[in-house]
């Protein structure tokens, strides 16, 4: 467990001893084992670790979909797990998804998947919506093909969309769960350019889950390393290795291919 | 004493797994009711969405008017023969008008309009839904802060409710026709007696009961078809991705198919 500053101005969201599990009753999986962590604002922060580690499962806790067995989880000053239908509703509008599968709805086009959220969050009117939507398009290199369908583009556009769609509200923190996976290394490349060029411009904080290691940490301020409940969190990636606990420092030697210190 | 360990523990694993069972169908139970809330909710939100009420309308009431078409016209044809039959032998044929409509009015309209509408547009509709769960549309409207009751399950709702009775009356109408070629084109009963038998025996009340039928079957339908599909995640034994979608999908047609045979018999011992 990781101490946590909780009096920190500067973080966007701060886990305070959460524990989540899954399963029925007389067989519960715990995936999270009071866990805390603070991702500042305004930085990228990496999940990492191996597959059905909870990474993912951060997300929607993060979002509420999902709520934990006991701890805090703060946005701002919120407690997420605390909050009711329509507070929780609001605290999303804070936040841009990327979905590991992009997520985009299949009946409607580019253009229509964009232009979603500012149709049904924002009073803009038909034209606003189409500019703004355009610039957005332009922005990320999808002009002609607004007129698409989602199972007409490749992963890598389909990423595309589904970043252009989660920054359309102007979000202050952007989530990106497993953004790269099934793509190929030149795609991934521009991929993480993409996600630089947006934030720069944006300034949002980021939390990127991820398994895509060690590429992924080029982008990173912070790393967390995630695995069987408990987490460790760096700043640099030099620092792993070096880690005190021994799974963290075995997962180096078999990830990042680094020699056990 | 591991073979005694064994027999002592045995009644308690049933009674746990029994008890497990039917915390389960609470569950299930309370988590259906709340989606019912909820969906009902959905349709008094602004802004309604009047473009996806227009697009179900068309699936589920225009879409279907082909097979509830040929299932009436068969029915009511089949009605008409076996009507005849039965009747002449008591030389009443003069009642089949009588016969033919207050079964379809009654009984077979709503009964095998809903089991029609059930096998074309509701396993559509847990697919559709299912899918966009599977695949984090579903969540991804949540996170834009897009209520998908409100979205895409209440139209559906709505969509139902209005195109069942309309199918159901279309179903009489053919049913009826269908009856009055068999029995009065094919095999020589009088057309008037038809009609007349048909006027002197069909109340009011049995047009309720038929309306008050294809209401609470739609209602059933689409409650079952979009619930199960809202939660496929969540129904034991269903499995994961595209096997879990197609699970639930047979069995929410299963499901609303037999609720609509049960209903069917409880508000015919109620309202008769």
């Amino acid at each position: 467990m990781t101490p946590t500053n909780a009096s920190s101005p500067e973080s966007a969201i701060r886990f305070i001893n959460v524990c989540k599990s899954f399963g029925e009753w007389n067989k519960r999986h715990l995936v999270l084992d009071q866990v805390s962590f603070v991702v500042p604002k305004g930085q990228t922060t990496v999940i990492a670790g191996g597959s059905g580690q909870g990474k993912s499962v951060i997300l929607k806790l993060i979002l509420g979909l999902l709520r934990p067995d006991s701890g805090q989880i703060l946005v701002g000053t919120k407690d997420v797990s605390a909050l009711g239908y329509k507070a929780l509703q609001e605290l999303r509008m804070l936040f841009g998804v990327l979905f590991q599968g992009a997520a985009l709805f299949d009946s409607l086009t580019v253009f229509e998947n964009i232009a979603l959220p500012l149709k049904e969050r924002t009073k803009l009117s038909h034209e606003e919506v189409r500019n703004r939507v355009t610039a957005t398009l332009e922005q990320l290199e999808l002009t002609g093909h607004e007129e698409k369908f989602p199972a007409q583009l490749s992963g890598g556009m389909k990423k595309r969309v589904g970043l252009a769609r989660a920054l359309q509200l102007e979000p202050e923190i952007v989530l990106f769960d497993e953004p790269t996976t099934g793509l190929d290394p030149v795609m991934t490349r521009e991929i993480y350019e993409l996600f630089a060029a947006t934030q720069q411009r944006l300034g949002y904080t980021a939390v990127i889950v991820s398994h895509d290691i060690p590429q992924v940490f080029t982008l990173a301020d912070q790393i967390i390393l995630l695995n069987k409940g408990e987490l460790d969190v760096f700043t640099d990636e030099s620092q792993i290795p070096h880690s005190s606990k021994p799974y963290i420092r075995e997962f180096a030697r078999l990830v990042m291919g680094q020699s056990v210190v | 004493m591991n073979q005694s360990n064994k027999s002592i523990f045995f009644p308690v694993r049933i009674a746990g797994g029994l008890g497990e069972q039917a915390l389960y169908l609470l569950t299930d139970l309370g988590r259906m009711g709340l989606f019912l809330f909820f969906a009902v909710a959905g349709l008094l939100k602004h802004p309604f969405r009047f473009r996806e009420l227009i697009k179900q309308l068309c699936f589920i009431g225009a879409g279907s008017v082909t097979v509830i078409f040929f299932t009436a016209l068969s029915t009511g044809m089949v009605l008409g023969l076996q009507g005849y039959y039965s009747l002449s032998k008591f030389g009443a044929e003069g009642m089949l008008g009588s016969a033919v409509s207050l079964s379809l009015i009654m009984e077979l309209g709503p009964v095998l309009t809903a089991l029609m509408v059930a096998g074309r547009a509701g396993s559509a509709m847990c697919a559709e839904i299912g899918i966009m769960r599977i695949s984090e549309q579903i969540d991804a409207l949540e996170c834009m802060s897009i209520d998908p009751f409100r979205y895409f399950i209440s139209p559906k709702f709505l969509a139902m409710l209005l195109s069942v009775p309309l199918l159901t009356a279309l179903f009489d109408v053919v049913g009826i026709a269908g009856g009055y070629v068999a029995g009065v084109n094919l095999m020589g009963v009088n057309g008037g007696a038809f009609f007349a038998g048909m006027q002197q025996s069909v109340t009011n009340h049995d047009i309720i009961l038929g309306v008050v039928k294809s209401y609470v079957f739609a209602l059933l339908l689409v409650w079952i078809c979009t619930g199960r599909g809202y939660f496929v995640q969540k129904i034991r034994g269903a499995g994961f991705g595209a096997e879990s979608v197609s699970k639930v999908t047979t069995q929410a047609v299963v499901i609303s198919s037999i609720s609509v045979l049960i209903f069917d018999y409880l508000l015919t011992a109620v309202m008769l």
